[in-house]
């Protein structure tokens, strides 16, 4: 019987009401009283050098209040980084300012260079066409391994070369792999690219700034994942504003997928802009401006070799990449490529001996840092092509030859040899279940009908494990996080009995406000409708870290579990007192208090109330009221793991592929919610595919860019797409949080790309194009056309 | 600046505007029924789909003051008169259709005028359909399984737990 409440449910939606209706709040719904508009004027060229801007003309304009430049920003810090990668020599990663306006020099298109502050957002934008900048172009820096050759323009002249930093992984092994794969029986290489993505949540970023100077307090609505983070980031580090006079609110937002967890200038203009005009200041970024401006994803270029004994284990694996930083660091860009990416090489695979080198690299075009998934689809993406290559050079079954290597069930908590140690995980389950669904026992019948019709038809397999909830803070602190990864949890029991959620964890498409009361309400036995989340305001909610990297319920989720655990507790007291019982006597079942053994009980709502009216009360023992906070401090990551199953049709004439079908069977530990779980699955993967076959972020040698609007960047639309099979009946419970849950949020975007690429090689291979051994993303009809026909 | 008088979800409601005012601005800024959204600058996204006239349009794409007189109907009078959920709208809840909620009021108004046009469109007609609305969070799935629901045509729950 399926559940309807409670853990386990697919309880519909409550926040979908207000969605639905045209009634949600989300950050451009906002408008104050008395409020300015600020409109940037960006940089047209990668790189120049400032020699003067001329503001006379705009300032002169109807309805301008200020105009702002870098001038104005002295005194100011720049926009910090959130993450510090010490190099394989020991020394820190090079860390250039990133000033809220340029200073003296713009270094990517997009860079913002002034600001126009007015009475309309019209008049800001008319005024901003009026201001004369004169720049002198130096060469924009683009390809990564052109800008680490010696001679090199600089993007940052302060600094020695444009390397942020040469990372190895694991250093001590360097040596003892390359070893191994000299003395291999087998080798297989790849060379390939992980193109470059925007994140494109459908809500464009926006923010209000909004100083009060009676109080002398500032309020920052802001599109943001994590406004607990951006208030520490731009107070502490931008604008010197101690947390107590500083209050950040993300309403109501329409996506994130990393590009919101940063902190940008935009929001530090706004909140500095409003003190100095003494007006609210508000900035929404145009589509075109998000291209520019928002932190683009992926951008590494990677050689991967694999090893392999006679018998086929994989004996080592050593990977190269280039990793592209743009020309700042942004708040969490520096820890992507290397510990969410260098962590992750085992894979679901027995490989004893693992070596990485990243070399970051600053160029210049707009900030790279996390996209869903961040580091782990560049991972996998790799790990996944180079094992199906392996298979087709050795002529055996890409499924056998991972089933093979794969860690055995009995083998957990397994220890890889990149740091980590895998809890649970049944690898075998998974790809079982993944084949089964995706019907491969019949898949040679489909080829047939599709060669009928003079198609290709192939089938790609990829499985992927990712590193989730991220994750003990003393940890990532010595990696170099300069945040904690705790995630905090206020429950505030009503005297009524209905119960507020205070979260620091964000939800912006998640459904926390449906799938967080429902943990509650099955541990106190209440109906979840009594239970209400209250999130995204630095004002009523406990110092939190955000949502990424699928953390939300299970470092999120686990501190709210911590935080009712302890009101269990207390009002168990008071329920003994109230029921004249010993309080190890006391049972709660389905909202009631019972004292074992007896037909005595009271009701929740009468414990509610004694703690708020505590006439009848312990006060001797303990102090009235129901609230309790918890901080939870995960001790391991989370590591989901799945099989995608990806079947394709390629029409050989032009080079187009269809998606067919596509399987994934995932293990994502406990579920609370499985339709949510599902939507989650879905919409990471319609991104994966997007990845694989239609999305790239491209840049001309200038520095330009090309794909800077939806007539240029291929979103993926409703008719790119199949209809999915999702599971996640194959459970291995996480063994290190309450709730046994690993995080489904990026499974998706990690396990689909390889998948479609090794079904569009299948389908080459299969149509006797075997000449054709990698074709990086996407996989456009032109780049397979070409690839099939050898150019 | 020129006066606009328009009927929006069947009330009346005027505004000066500059000609170059989008009625996408003008319904957001000016009337303040935010429920219509802006995702692009290129009438790409479909986000700010509205109906004037009884025809879907993106509202980006259409400046104010060439709608005087018009007939427009938002996200905001979609639900039924006793304030429950329409059926579009209730088929997006019970199917999952929607999660950040974004792209959700465009989606609706474009589901809406298929749906009269096309009272059972096939699964490949609704994504057609759909060529013009942008959703970054669902894959679609679920919106189009919502869409086929609401034209009565059977689709399979959302998975429940057993
Ligand atoms: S805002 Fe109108 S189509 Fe994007
Ligand atoms: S629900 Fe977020 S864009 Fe569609």
């Amino acid at each position: 019987m399926p559940k309807d409440g409670g853990i386990g449910a697919s309880s519909k939606r409550r926040e979908d009401v207000r969605f639905l209706t045209g009634r949600g709040r989300y950050t451009d719904d906002i408008n104050l009283n008395n409020q300015t508009y600020a409109w940037f004027l960006r940089s047209e060229v990668a790189h120049g050098t400032i020699n003067a801007i001329d503001t006379s003309a705009a300032e002169a304009m109807d309805g301008v209040v200020k105009v702002f430049t870098a001038r104005d920003f002295e005194g100011v810090g720049g926009v910090p980084c959130g993450w510090q990668v010490t190099d394989r020599f020991g020394n820190p990663m090079k860390e250039p300012k990133h000033p809220v306006l340029a200073e003296g020099k713009v270094r990517h298109v997009g860079d913002p260079i002034a600001v126009v502050v007015a009475e309309s957002e019209a008049q800001a934008r008319d005024a901003a066409e009026a201001i004369a900048v004169d720049i002198t172009e130096l060469p924009a820096v683009m390809d990564m391994k052109a800008a680490l050759a010696d001679g090199a323009t600089k993007v940052h002249d302060d600094l020695d070369d444009n390397l942020c930093y040469d990372w190895g992984f694991v250093e001590e092994n360097r040596e003892a792999v390359d070893a191994a794969i000299a003395e291999a029986a087998h080798v297989t290489t790849l060379e390939l690219t992980n193109n470059r993505l925007v994140a494109n949540p459908m809500e464009p970023r926006v923010a209000v700034g909004d100083f009060n100077p009676g109080t002398e307090d500032y309020t920052l609505y802001t599109t943001s994942q994590n406004p607990h983070v951006i208030r520490l980031l731009m107070g502490a580090f931008v604008l010197g504003i101690p947390e107590h006079k500083l209050r950040v609110i993300a309403p109501d937002v329409g996506g994130g997928f990393g590009s919101k967890i940063y902190h940008y200038a935009e929001e530090a203009f706004v909140t500095f802009a409003s003190a100095q005009v003494r007006r609210p200041v508000k900035w929404t970024s145009t589509r075109s401006e998000a291209f520019i401006s928002d932190a683009h994803g992926r951008d590494h270029v990677t050689k991967i070799e694999l090893a392999m004994d006679a018998d086929h284990n994989f004996t080592a694996l050593r990977c190269d990449t280039y990793a592209n930083m743009g020309a700042y660091l942004s708040t969490f860009a520096p820890s992507i490529p290397t510990w969410l990416h260098g962590t992750l090489l085992a894979g679901n695979y027995r490989t004893p001996l693992i070596y990485t080198n990243v070399k970051a690299v600053f160029t210049t075009t707009t900030p790279v840092d996390a996209y869903r998934g961040a580091g782990r689809p560049e991972a996998t993406f790799q790990l996944e092509r180079v094992i199906d290559k392996a298979a087709r050079e050795l002529g055996v079954d890409p499924a056998e030859l991972r089933r093979k290597n794969f860690i055995k069930p009995e083998e957990f908590p397994y220890q890889t040899p990149v740091a980590v140690v895998y809890d649970t995980g049944n690898y075998h389950a998974t790809l079982d279940k993944g084949l089964e669904m995706a019907g491969v026992d019949t898949f040679e019948a489909r080829c047939a009908e599709s060669a009928a019709n003079g198609k290709l038809r192939g089938l790609g397999i990829a499985h992927f494990i990712e590193a989730c909830g991220i994750a003990p803070s003393n940890l990532v602190g010595q990696l170099g996080a300069r945040a904690g990864l705790y995630e905090s949890a206020t429950v505030r029991v009503n005297a009524t009995g209905s119960i507020s959620v205070m979260t620091g964890s964000h939800s912006h498409g998640q459904g926390h406000e449906t799938a967080f009361p429902q943990v509650v309400a099955e541990m106190l036995g209440i109906d979840e409708g009594m239970v209400e989340v209250v999130h995204g305001d630095t004002a009523n909610t406990p110092m939190g870290m955000g949502t990424y990297g699928s953390r939300s319920i299970a470092v999120g989720g686990s501190a709210m579990v911590r935080a009712t655990e302890k009101i269990i507790n207390k009002a168990k007291k008071i329920a003994a007192h109230l029921l004249e019982a010993s309080e190890a006597d006391i049972e709660l079942a389905d909202g009631q208090f019972s004292v074992a053994g007896t037909d005595k009980s009271v009701a929740w709502g009468d414990v509610t109330l004694a703690a708020y009216v505590p006439h009848n009360y312990p006060l001797e023992d303990i102090e009235p009221g129901l609230e309790e906070t918890a901080f939870y401090d995960p001790s391991n990551f989370t590591y989901p793991s799945g099989a995608y199953i990806c079947e394709v049709e390629v029409d050989p004439d032009t080079g187009k592929v269809e998606v067919l079908g596509f399987t994934a069977a995932d293990d994502f530990g406990n579920v609370i919610n499985p339709m949510i779980v599902e939507g989650q699955v879905h919409g990471g993967v319609a991104q994966g595919i997007g990845q694989a076959l239609l999305e790239n972020c491209a840049y001309d040698e200038n520095g330009q860019l090309l794909s800077g609007s939806y007539m240029d960047y291929t979103m993926p639309r409703a008719d790119d797409l199949p209809m999915f099979e999702v599971d996640h009946s194959c459970i291995t419970p996480c063994t290190h949080n309450p709730l046994g849950v690993k995080g489904c949020g990026e499974a998706g975007a990690i396990g689909s790309p390889p998948a479609v690429v090794n079904a569009v090689i299948d389908a080459l291979h299969r149509g006797g194009h075997t000449h054709v051994t990698h074709i990086d993303m996407p996989l456009t009809p032109s780049r397979v056309w070409a690839a099939i026909n050898g150019q | 600046m020129t006066s606009v008088t328009i009927t929006v979800n069947g009330q009346s409601r005027s505004g000066d505007v500059e000609g170059r005012t989008l009625l996408s601005t003008f319904l957001r800024d000016q009337l303040t029924l935010t429920g219509t959204h802006v995702g692009c600058d290129t009438s790409q996204c479909g986000a700010c789909v509205v109906h004037v006239d009884g025809e879907a349009v993106k509202a980006c794409s259409v400046l104010a003051a060439d709608v005087d007189g018009a007939e427009i109907t938002t996200i905001e009078g979609m639900a039924n008169a006793d304030g429950s959920l329409g059926v579009i709208q209730q088929a997006f809840q019970d199917h999952h259709g929607l999660q950040c909620g974004f792209c959700t009021p465009g989606m609706v108004m474009s589901a809406a005028a298929l749906l009269k046009e096309n009272p059972k469109p096939t699964e490949a007609e609704v994504r057609h359909y759909l060529e013009g609305n942008i959703c970054r969070c669902t894959g679609y799935h679920n919106i189009v399984k919502a869409i086929m629901a609401a034209s009565g045509q059977d689709v399979a729950p959302p998975m429940a737990a057993e």
